[in-house]
């Protein structure tokens, strides 16, 4: 059973394992710096559906199927799946799992949800609830774009620090018995909100709660920076990202060295002309699940700190004047002792 | 028509350099700034800033949605003359009725001819 050592913050007691993960992506994500690594690129942005919302909820099944398929199980194997993603009423997740007949439990952390669904999996399998779980998550450029800023035929100008959405999933199986990096600890979000209320600027509003949380889980650990490979923040972009480093100096903590942030990585920013970089839920869970994990089952990286970080705003409640709050969910991936 | 061609580029050119530094450094919203700049052709033509614009720089001037505002005011004031009180209310619109029109069409023209498609 996991245990509290501060608020919100918890190790594992059995220390569950990563088995398998996936992650696929769209076409431009597949351009971008980390393309490689990727399970699947997908070059048809509708994936063979005729709406962009069906493509998404085919990114999460195909993804899921494939974390599955790459560990040998099948999804009767499988006790709970957490998943969401950015749509209303996170029908990317509802309508692209309802085939797979797994117990099901919906997340909206927003961009967090990757790291969200990892400590609900971790508390879950640790606590006997479940032995095996997926957490899941998904994000479209072309739903998200919809969703929340103009229609895709609107031709206005993008501000310097606005992110581009990521057309990508990511999946991870956590089994309680197997073998593989093991999340060893997680620390939970507080709503942070220093009064940004630039939709256009969501890595801004986003680092003071990445801050918090990483701060958090360093001092209930009693562990400095330097104990971990990387501290990986989910999609605050270039901005959000020399914030995050601003904030935690002067605390006196210093991530710069070993710090990395999903949505610097996923695209080439120089080449693809995506401003401050990628965001959205799939964005985190892709490189995550693509690049971080893999790495980790290589051994070529031990022992991470994966930050996602979610804006919670709505579109409505920006046009009402409201500021942007936002959280950040932590996990302490490991390789195991 | 040259330079007729160089007056027209560099006033429109001018006047879309203010939207840009408006987007690059302000945190106003790209439809806000649109509204705005329709107002501010409303403004200037009021004061009777915008016609010599016009006639400077033509295109330059009449192109941008500031034009869409001079076009508004002017037609109000024309049909106030012509109507009186009623032309408050069917100037802005009359004047602007064949740019509104051809957007209407175009709209549904290229909504029926094209697919939605994504962007990359």
């Amino acid at each position: 059973m996991a245990t509290k050592i501060d608020r919100g913050v918890f190790l594992t007691d059995k220390s569950p394992a990563i088995v398998s993960c996936a992650a696929f992506v769209g076409s431009k994500e597949g351009k971008g710096s980390y393309g490689s690594y990727f399970d699947k690129i997908v070059e048809d942005s509708h994936f063979g559906e005729d709406t962009w919302e069906k493509a998404e909820s085919r990114f999460q099944l195909e993804t899921v199927s494939a974390a599955l398929r790459k560990a040998n199980l099948t999804k009767e194997d499988i006790d709970i799946i957490f998943s969401g993603d950015l749509i209303n009423q996170c029908i990317g997740s509802s309508y692209g799992l309802r085939e797979l007949n797994i117990p099901f439990l919906g997340l909206y952390g927003a961009c967090s949800t990757m790291a969200e669904g990892l400590l609900m999996s971790a508390v879950f399998t640790d606590s006997g609830v479940a032995q095996r779980t997926v957490a899941v998550t998904s994000s479209h450029f072309s739903t998200a774009e919809r969703q929340f800023r103009f229609p895709l035929s609107y031709g206005g100008q993008r501000t310097p620090t606005s992110q581009w959405t990521a057309t990508a999933a990511g999946a991870t199986i956590v089994d309680i018995n197997g073998c593989g990096p093991r999340i060893a600890g997680g620390c939970i979000g507080e709503i942070a909100d220093l009064g940004i209320t630039d939709m256009n600027n969501m890595g801004g509003a986003m680092a003071p709660a990445a801050a918090e949380t990483i701060s958090r889980y360093l001092s209930a650990t009693a562990t400095t920076p330097d104990t971990y490979d990387y501290i990986i923040t989910g999609d605050l972009g270039t901005v959000g990202s020399q914030l995050l480093i601003d904030i935690l100096l002067k605390q006196g903590v210093d991530i710069s060295a070993n710090h990395r942030d999903c949505g610097v990585m996923l695209f080439d920013n120089d080449k693809q002309d995506t401003h401050c970089g990628g965001s959205g839920c799939g964005c985190s869970a892709s490189i995550l699940n693509g690049y971080f994990i893999p790495k980790m089952k290589k051994g070529e990286i031990k022992n991470i700190l994966f930050a996602a970080t979610g804006a919670l705003m709505s579109p409505l409640a920006c046009q009402q004047g409201e500021s942007i709050p936002s959280v950040s969910h932590l996990v302490n991936i490991k390789m195991g002792e | 028509m040259l330079w007729d061609i160089i007056k027209a580029f560099v006033i429109g050119g001018a006047i879309c350099v203010v939207g840009q530094l408006l987007i690059d450094y302000t945190k106003l919203t790209p439809a806000r700034i649109l509204t705005g700049y329709v107002v501010a052709g409303v403004i200037l033509s009021a004061f009777g800033l915008y016609k010599p614009l016009i006639d400077f720089a033509g295109a330059g001037a009449s192109v941008p949605l500031t034009g869409f505002g001079h076009l508004l005011a002017e037609g109000i004031r024309k049909s106030l003359d012509k109507d009186g009180f009623l032309g408050i209310f069917t100037g802005g619109l009359s004047a602007a009725s064949a740019g509104i029109s051809a957007a209407i069409l175009f709209g549904l023209l290229a909504s029926l001819l094209f697919k939605q498609r994504d962007k990359s």
